[in-house]
């Protein structure tokens, strides 16, 4: 699976699950885990932080 | 066996333990990612797979306080409910509801209009300290300690005049040591608590790398945050204090969707497995 943004390589853990952030080692670029069905990983590009993000 | 909920929008840390623990305790868990869930005025509870109790997790303050409205909206069980998560994410409310029970928090003035705020800081004096009134991890918290950065800070609020930078939230900066003191609470029970030390800066924030450590909660601790807790509404919650030097502990801050991460580093306590108790005794009162 390649970068959306820089074409580097990613890795997804194999007990990563829907929802969570992958970032690209090479640019940085966040992406969101949005469907995983074995092997099969969607990506979609992640939210970034907004003005009423946190606790 | 029960079915919890836990509803995000960001799958962190925190969220994955709560759905560890509850599995561990044997219930089943649903992760539901709030910005794929589409509700309606005909919605009912039936429509959607939500458990027996939902948890709302959004690190969005905005998500998470409208999916609990439609949540409550459709009668399901949520923690934090509604009311307490909409005090809780407006530090104005929140500060207001301390004082009115009596609960000592630092002193805060506040003004709507930039005029209106530079006079009342000139009034006041320096230093202050300015927040947003939403906002979280510190950002946007920022010291006043003179007239020159007061007024580039006014009008950088001019300039960006989104709603809430019309409210202006101006509190005493508290002369203590450099860190702040977290207590988690759960229905109203303080259950662990840590002290979060400042990287250098006068933030405490774990998002900007404070360091936490293990605070010994005393009685006073115990039962200030205990009616910090009961002023907001109770649920799950993380009470934040300040060790004042003239007035000794003062609660500065409540936050609904309490991140734990950082606590759960160093305390003895099972944090997540404690809010899933909780949560599946909540729907059986």
């Amino acid at each position: 699976m390649n970068c959306l943004e820089c074409d580097a390589t990613l890795s997804v853990p194999d007990d990563a699950s829907v929802g969570e952030i992958i970032s690209c080692p090479d640019c940085g670029a966040d992406f969101e885990i949005a469907k995983k069905e074995g092997s099969n990983v969607e990506l979609k590009q992640a939210e970034s932080v907004g003005e009423d993000w946190g606790e | 066996m029960s079915k919890v909920c836990i509803v995000f929008d960001r799958l962190r840390a925190e969220e994955k333990m709560l759905q560890k623990e509850a599995s561990d305790l044997g219930h089943a868990t649903i992760m539901l990612d709030a910005k794929i869930t589409q509700i309606n005025t005909d919605s009912k509870r039936n429509d959607f797979d939500l458990g027996d109790v939902v948890l709302e997790r959004c690190v969005s303050y905005f998500r998470g306080l409208h999916f609990t409205a439609s949540l409550e909206f459709m009668d399901v069980p949520v923690l934090n409910k509604f009311d307490v998560a909409n005090l809780c994410g407006n530090k104005m409310f929140m500060t207001l509801l301390l004082k009115k029970h009596n609960i000592p928090t630092p002193k805060t003035y506040f003004s709507f209009s930039s005029e209106s705020a530079s006079e009342n800081i000139e009034k006041v004096g320096y230093p202050l300290v300015i927040k947003p009134v939403i906002g979280s991890w510190g950002r946007g918290v920022m010291p006043l300690k003179d007239k020159d950065t007061m007024d580039a800070i006014l009008e950088i609020r001019d300039i960006t005049d989104s709603p809430h930078d019309r409210i202006y939230y101006l509190q005493e900066l508290v002369k203590r040591p450099p860190r702040d003191i977290r207590i988690i609470t759960i229905g109203d029970r303080p259950i662990a608590a840590m002290y979060r030390k400042s990287t250098g800066g006068f933030k405490t924030n774990i998002a900007l790398g404070a360091d936490p450590e293990l605070c010994e909660i005393t009685k006073e601790m115990e039962e200030m945050a205990t009616k910090a807790s009961e002023a907001m509404g109770g649920g799950i919650l993380g009470i934040d204090m300040m060790e004042d030097e003239e007035k000794g502990l003062v609660v500065h801050e409540v936050n609904n969707t309490v991140e734990f991460k950082g606590l759960a580093r160093v305390s003895q306590q099972n944090i997540p497995k404690e809010i899933v108790e909780f949560a599946l005794n909540y729907i059986r009162k």
